[in-house]
């Protein structure tokens, strides 16, 4: 049988992906009331202690919500989401917030160290880990705890929750809150402003380095409920940050809802640098479960040469919406999105960026690898554009698909708008399929099957993953042999 | 025992019968020259015995080793020590040469049983294989296959076969594409890798490359069997007269 046969045949054979990160937390929480009306966006809003203002924020957004309809423009299809039949707020049970590690139930400690995720400074200081990273844990929709804050809040960085953010940072919170991504942005942001839980806070002050790489880890345990974080992060003149999530979930039957919020702004001559490894729950062979993931990312390069850079590697969900975007604003700005997005059994990822050419001499770069494989559609949907204004400026895009198998789709959707006639963009774009020759090459040469389509999806997505943290590279590359397994014989 | 034992095979792709009872017997140690015109059968022949997907046998046998070739995957043959050196090496865009090279060597290694070799011990390796085959340290930084010239792509097909040091190497027109210079340093290393337990098929349309690497047995294939078999002289002869002569024969 034709090698490319056999893999078609594996994929239907086997589960989407040996998903190891399926388990369940087994742990009482509390939890709003089902459904989502005014009186939800209220319990929440009391259950964080929130001032005033915030509850304001809020109850604007969920009355926006109400008028809003659900964007369908997307290339997924999905059963439609019963927004009444879901919990908005589940936290683990406990008294109080815990002050430190040793109040944090164990069930959810062992739950990190399951998922490999390092939560007690002295081990990780003691560790094999060879730089220091910061982690703040989010739990369903609260964060349980941050690492290394002490540390960091010598260097002035402010690295939190959000929730203690809104009540220790209040004028911060205020000045940045909903700047780049407005609570009137889209049907799943609006959503998001009404209900959202928790999330990370940063904040670099002027001139500052931040002094380890800070990491977020998102965990989605709770049945039914829908996880809404919101990120802010803000690096101030001259600051730096570079900051990395990681997102995964139990294995269910039901599909969860997550549509999160990340906003970045970097001031004159600063540089955010955000990484995402995102592997929830993709669902099963035959498509039953998953999480549907509608995320508003994006990021606002307000001053003169500051500088965005996102890379992603999107593993998991079962739907995917996400265009991390770069609004250019500061003359000199830079943005970049470097992106992997893989798809396996039945996944859709309608995924891309969004480059908004404002500033004079701004310039952005877009490399984008999507790898489609089993009955999965993986759509790249893109947009540069260039202001009136924006004179000099400068776009690069490379968008390459990789289709495994014949049962899916990969589809480039680009949109390109220069109302300035200095404007420069260029786009490239190539769909190729792994073939039988380069497999057989390789296996003439001893390479198994499987570690031939590792070998060739790896050079594929080479140009990306030098773009990740090194320790996140190393990850990245074994998770993406893992989502493939189902994909070769 | 004989090295490789082929006998009646008959073969065919998308349908199409493209050997007819090809019977051939190669013994450790020995070179030996299959010449013959275009769509004879040559390349599928050097398909057929790396385990190319697509190519169906429909009677006859392969015994290589004393082992039934024909019912093991193509990784299982490099392992047990079949090795084809492509006409068109494929592109690996991404793939640094030594990564594949290191993939490749290891991936054989454990399939014999044999341990990984350590970094150091791995480059001491390659260097001093592509040091015989003059090629440059650069080459194998770049991705494999990608942008090399027709001489770079045939001169690390005979590098990877001195790595993973075959018993049987078969040379599927190896010479074509190849400046006279370029023919002499890939000869130079296929002679190099002569060795009383390791044999070669050469497969060419040319005298040329038999007088750099000299055949102890010449086979003249025509409309999918081998229809002449002789000394080195054969080959001269053919050069002589033609490949007419013997079609008419099959």
């Amino acid at each position: 049988m034709p090698a490319v046969q056999e893999t078609v045949e594996r994929v239907k054979s086997i589960d989407v992906d040996q998903y190891k990160y399926g388990f369940v937390t087994d742990i009482e929480s509390d939890k709003a009331p089902k459904g989502l009306d005014e009186s939800t966006v209220r319990f929440i809003s009391a259950k964080k202690g929130e001032p005033e203002w915030m509850l304001e924020w809020r109850l604007e957004a969920f009355r926006r919500w109400k008028t809003m309809q659900e964007p369908t423009w997307a290339r997924v299809n999905y059963p439609k989401i019963d927004y009444q039949d879901l919990y908005y707020y589940a936290a683990p049970k406990q008294k109080k917030g815990p002050e430190s590690l040793d109040e944090v139930d164990p069930e959810i400690l062992k739950t990190y160290e399951k998922l490999g995720i390092p939560l007690r400074e002295q081990e990780m200081l003691a560790g094999v880990q060879k730089s220091k990273i910061a982690v703040d844990a989010v739990f369903d929709s609260v964060s349980v705890v941050t690492t290394f804050k002490d540390e960091l809040k010598k260097a002035g960085v402010i690295f939190s929750s959000m929730s203690d953010a809104i009540r220790e940072h209040p004028d911060l919170v205020k000045q940045y809150l909903g700047s780049v991504v407005p609570i009137t942005d889209n049907f799943f942001a609006t959503l998001n402003s009404a209900v959202f839980s928790d999330g990370s806070f940063v904040y670099v002050p002027k001139g500052v380095r931040c002094p380890m790489e800070l990491s977020t880890y998102f965990r989605m345990n709770e049945k039914n409920t829908g996880q809404f974080e919101r990120t802010l992060i803000i690096a101030d003149e001259g600051a730096y940050v570079s900051y990395l999530e990681g997102c995964t979930a139990p294995t269910r039957d039901e599909n969860q809802l997550h549509a999160a919020v990340v906003e970045l702004i970097a001031l004159k001559d600063a540089e955010i640098k955000y990484s995402t490894v995102q592997n929830w729950y993709p669902g099963d062979a035959q498509g039953k479960g998953g999480v549907y993931n509608f995320v508003t990312k994006r990021g606002d390069c307000r001053g003169e040469n500051s500088k965005i850079s996102w890379t992603q590697v999107e593993t998991g969900s079962a739907i995917t919406w996400k265009y991390p975007s770069c609004i250019l604003r500061g003359d000199n700005s830079s943005g970049e999105f470097y992106s992997i997005a893989i798809s396996n059994g039945y996944q859709q990822v309608d995924s891309g960026t969004k480059m908004i050419h404002l500033g004079k001499n701004t310039t952005s770069r877009i490399i984008s690898k999507g790898i489609a494989a089993g009955n999965s559609d993986n759509t790249y949907r893109g947009l540069v554009s260039a202001n009136r204004r924006a004179s000099g400026a400068r776009n690069f895009t490379n968008c390459d698909s990789l289709l495994i198998g014949d049962k899916c789709g990969a589809h480039t959707v680009p949109y390109i708008e220069a109302k300035n006639s200095s404007a420069v963009f260029e786009h490239e774009a190539t769909t190729s399929k792994i073939s039988e020759d380069m497999l057989f090459y390789c296996m003439q040469r001893g390479l198994s099957q499987e570690d031939a389509v590792a070998l060739v999806v790896n050079g594929f997505v080479k140009d990306v993953l030098q773009h990740l943290p090194m320790e996140f590279a190393v990850e990245a590359q074994k998770l993406i042999a893992i989502s493939l397994e189902g994909s070769v014989g | 025992m004989n090295l490789l034992e082929v006998k009646n095979l008959h073969a065919e792709v998308v349908g199409k019968k493209i050997l007819n009872g090809l019977s051939l017997t190669v013994e450790p140690g020995k070179v030996h020259a299959i010449m013959g015109p275009n769509g004879s059968g040559k390349s599928t022949l050097s398909y057929i015995l790396a385990g190319k997907p697509g190519y169906e046998v429909t009677e006859g046998s392969v015994a290589f080793n004393g082992q039934n070739l024909l019912e093991l995957p193509a990784d299982e043959r490099a392992a047990a020590g079949l090795f084809l050196a492509f006409q068109y090496p494929m592109e690996i865009p991404g793939v640094a040469t030594m990564t594949f090279l290191r993939t490749a060597l290891n991936s054989v290694r454990k399939q014999r049983g044999e341990a990984e070799l350590s970094t150091p011990d791995f480059l001491r390796l390659v260097r001093e294989k592509a040091a015989d085959l003059k090629i440059d340290q650069e080459m194998l930084k770049r991705a494999v296959n990608v942008g090399f010239s027709g001489g770079e792509k045939k001169r690390n097909e005979i590098l990877q076969m001195a790595l993973l040091q075959p018993k049987l190497c078969v040379l599927d027109e190896t010479d074509s594409g190849l400046d006279i210079d370029a023919l002499k340093i890939v000869s130079d290393g296929v002679n190099k890798l002569r060795a009383p337990d390791r044999s070669f098929i050469v497969i060419t349309h040319y005298q040329r490359l038999l007088n750099h690497i000299v055949p102890d047995v010449v086979h003249v294939m025509a409309r999918g069997r081998i229809v002449k078999t002789g000394g080195a002289e054969l080959a001269r002869e053919l050069e002589a007269k033609g490949y007419a002569a013997f079609e008419q024969a099959a």
